[in-house]
């Protein structure tokens, strides 16, 4: 029973984790209906810009989890502005080909700036071990995932609903026209909207450094797995990922623990099972836009 | 057109001649050798270990052995066997390597083999470290290790100093399989048992799962195969799960502990045992001058790929000499055949009968001086031979 419970609470982290870093990943390709490939580079720059602080200016690890995403939210605007905005109008194939290339050209950069070995991030000491709770393992550093992913998903779900942002953003996603005829502002508040997902990413990256590992292929390796969430979620609202994260985690814990020969395939059958179901995902509108 | 071909043919037969004599010219007194090795993608630390290692030698040593001058030619190839292949063709057709060395996995070993066999070119292994690899062809000599020369030492370690039950955690690819078959092997015949085996994806993400599964089964020891990067990762989420303070040990080949990356895993690894074939703490002449001008030149410490690199250009280097020059293949595995010497990780040999290595596995305990983290080594099993072929 305990063992469960852990196995459970470690799903839900890694479930949060997957979430943070595709949520960015939902909102471009649900909202925008870009296909932003290179979404993983973005967390990338974050996880480095953290790791940079922490292990080299000293920075301690909360104050430098901000930062991750204050910098991949800054190179999300200069991307957006200088080349994403040229391709929102183009054809699906263009925007793959170009963000394929750009995650290409991350890697080669990370590659050559940072080094290919696995970059960690000092944690504070807080964050080592597990806490024992009546027999059920809890990790320090996962609780802290689930923390803060909790949140966020709170906070997002706030804004989009709640905020006069948000409204103005389902009014340019539901309508572009219709909305910048009423003096809404598109290209700015996709822009922020960019940038924010982006942020997210790269805050994802810096938390993703202790248990996915970061690397310059970490876009590469870990793109398949945002696309998982994606689609399994559908990508109209953040409900949908959030769910869809949380079940893939799980069920990838989960199997992992119980079957560990059919692990790694439990992520997969939960897609196909659910796409047979849903076509659209979980929460997936039709593809009438 | 006929003018047009005769004019094609004339500039043909010219670019022969002049391409012919120049190479000719070049080859009397050049040996070059085609290093292969994955400089980019996820094994690109091997292969710039084992490059920086090769660029040192030769610049502690000079480019020129017995009146030739040596040149190396660095390719890529991402660890993707079909590039290796195509490296290998391009480099013995076009570029006239006398060598081809490097190889960072089995695969890339293997693809290249044929090629080796075919051109009469010594494949010099200088990474990969399954079993089988030298059997793939009369021209390959290895300069790194095989997985059974540790994993069966740690075997036997493990049942003689009271290490009954352990489970067994590896990532399920060539060399992990090896590392667990030949562990087992050893570790039950000794009288141990395996009370749980669990294989690990090689582009695993999280080992949270498969670590609760080793806390759950209460081992006395876990043993531990990951390849040479990821050690650090998983080093580290056995500490969060408090496997360390359950009091089950980690032990396994070295490669868990990798040199290079050992000092960022925290106080975590303190305490485990691996038999592996180099420590950058081995106490020797040798190993020291190494370490100290590897890491003065790349601010890095070496990890056992870079020995391995290390030694495989020494071994060319010897062989040159040895035949005073002549730097045909079978002349070349002629010399490399019984070669002796004092390596960083201390004396080896290339054995006769089957061009493997054969040297020291040592057992260390990582343990901490002055800050840093080091394997530090207490028990010399000498000469091991690749137990792959020994039994045959």
């Amino acid at each position: 029973m305990t063992t469960l419970l852990t196995i459970l609470f470690d799903g839900v982290a890694y479930g949060m984790l997957l979430f943070v870093l595709a949520c960015g990943l939902a909102v471009t390709l649900g909202l925008m209906n870009f296909v932003n490939l290179a979404h993983g580079a973005f967390a990338v720059a974050g996880g480095y810009v953290c790791a940079v602080l922490v292990n080299q200016s000293g920075w301690p690890f909360f104050a430098a989890l901000p930062l991750a995403f204050v910098a991949s939210a800054l190179i999300g605007v200069v991307f957006e502005r200088g080349l994403y905005r040229h391709l929102y109008t183009r054809g699906h194939l263009d925007q793959v080909l170009f963000s394929i290339g750009l995650v290409f050209m991350a890697v080669a950069a990370v590659d050559y700036i940072m080094g290919s070995s696995r970059v960690f991030i000092k944690l504070p000491a807080v964050l080592d071990g597990q806490i024992d709770f009546f027999g059920v393992g809890i990790g320090r550093y996962r609780l802290m995932i689930i923390v803060i992913c909790g949140l966020l998903t709170l906070g997002l779900q706030l804004i989009l609903s709640r905020t006069r942002f948000g409204s103005r953003l389902r009014a340019s996603v539901d309508d572009p026209r219709a909305a910048s005829g009423l003096g809404i502002n598109v290209p700015q508040v996709f822009a922020l909207t960019f940038a924010f997902g982006c942020g997210l990413a790269g805050l994802g990256g810096a938390l993703s450094a202790e248990i996915l590992g970061l690397d310059p292929y970490f876009p590469l390796k870990f793109m398949i797995y945002f696309l998982i969430v994606v689609t399994v979620g559908g990508s109209s609202s953040i409900t949908g990922p959030f769910l869809a994260s949380l079940l893939l985690g799980i069920g990838d814990v989960a199997g992992k623990y119980y079957v560990p020969k059919l692990g790694p395939f439990i992520i997969y059958a939960i897609m196909i099972v659910i796409l047979i179901w849903r076509p659209n995902g979980l929460f997936g509108r039709t593809a009438a836009r | 057109m006929s003018i047009r071909a005769n004019m094609l043919l004339g500039a043909v037969a010219a670019a022969a001649l002049v391409g012919g004599s120049a190479f000719s010219a070049h080859a009397a007194d050049t040996v070059k050798i085609g290093l292969i090795l994955p400089m980019t993608g996820g094994q690109a630390s091997t292969g710039k270990q084992i490059d920086n290692a090769v660029k040192l030698y030769m610049k502690q040593h000079g480019d020129t052995v017995a009146g030739k001058k040596v040149e190396v030619i660095l390719k890529d190839d991402a660890a993707v066997p079909d590039n290796t292949k195509r490296l290998a063709q391009e480099l013995i057709v076009n570029d006239k390597v006398n060598i081809i060395a490097g190889f960072g996995i089995t695969p890339a070993a293997f693809a290249a083999a044929p090629l080796a066999t075919q051109a009469k070119v010594p494949e010099v292994v200088m990474a990969a470290g399954t079993s089988i690899i030298t059997e793939k062809s009369p021209y390959i000599v290895r300069t790194s290790f095989t997985l059974g020369q540790s994993s069966t030492i740690i075997g036997d370690w493990a049942v003689k100093n009271g290490i009954k039950k352990v489970a067994t955690l590896t990532s399920d690819y060539a060399p992990g399989n090896d590392a667990l078959k030949f562990f087992k092997e050893h570790f039950t015949k000794g009288g141990g048992q395996i009370v749980e085996e669990v294989k690990v994806p090689l582009a695993n993400p999280d080992f949270a799962p498969f670590l609760q599964r080793m806390k759950d089964a209460k081992p006395d020891a876990m043993f531990v195969f990951v390849p040479a990067g990821q050690g650090g990762n998983f080093m580290k989420q056995y500490a969060e799960r408090g496997l360390d303070k359950s009091g089950i040990k980690v032990i396994g080949p070295g490669d868990v502990m990798d040199d290079d990356l050992l000092n960022n895993m925290g106080d975590a690894a303190l305490g485990a045992v691996t038999a592996h074939i180099y420590s950058a703490d081995h106490q020797s002449k040798e190993n020291k001058e190494f370490l100290a001008a590897y890491e003065k030149a790349y601010n890095q410490r070496p990890g056992f790929m870079a020995v391995g690199g290390y030694d495989g250009i020494h071994l060319i280097y010897a062989a040159l000499q040895k035949t005073g020059g002549k730097a045909d293949g079978d002349s070349l595995i002629a010399a490399m055949k019984g070669m002796k010497w004092e390596s960083p990780r201390g004396p080896i040999s290339i054995d006769p009968e089957t061009r493997d290595i054969v040297q020291n596995v040592y057992i260390r305990k990582v343990e901490k001086k002055n800050g840093q983290l080091w394997n530090v080594e207490f028990e010399t099993f000498k000469d091991v031979k690749d137990p792959g072929k020994t039994k045959k």
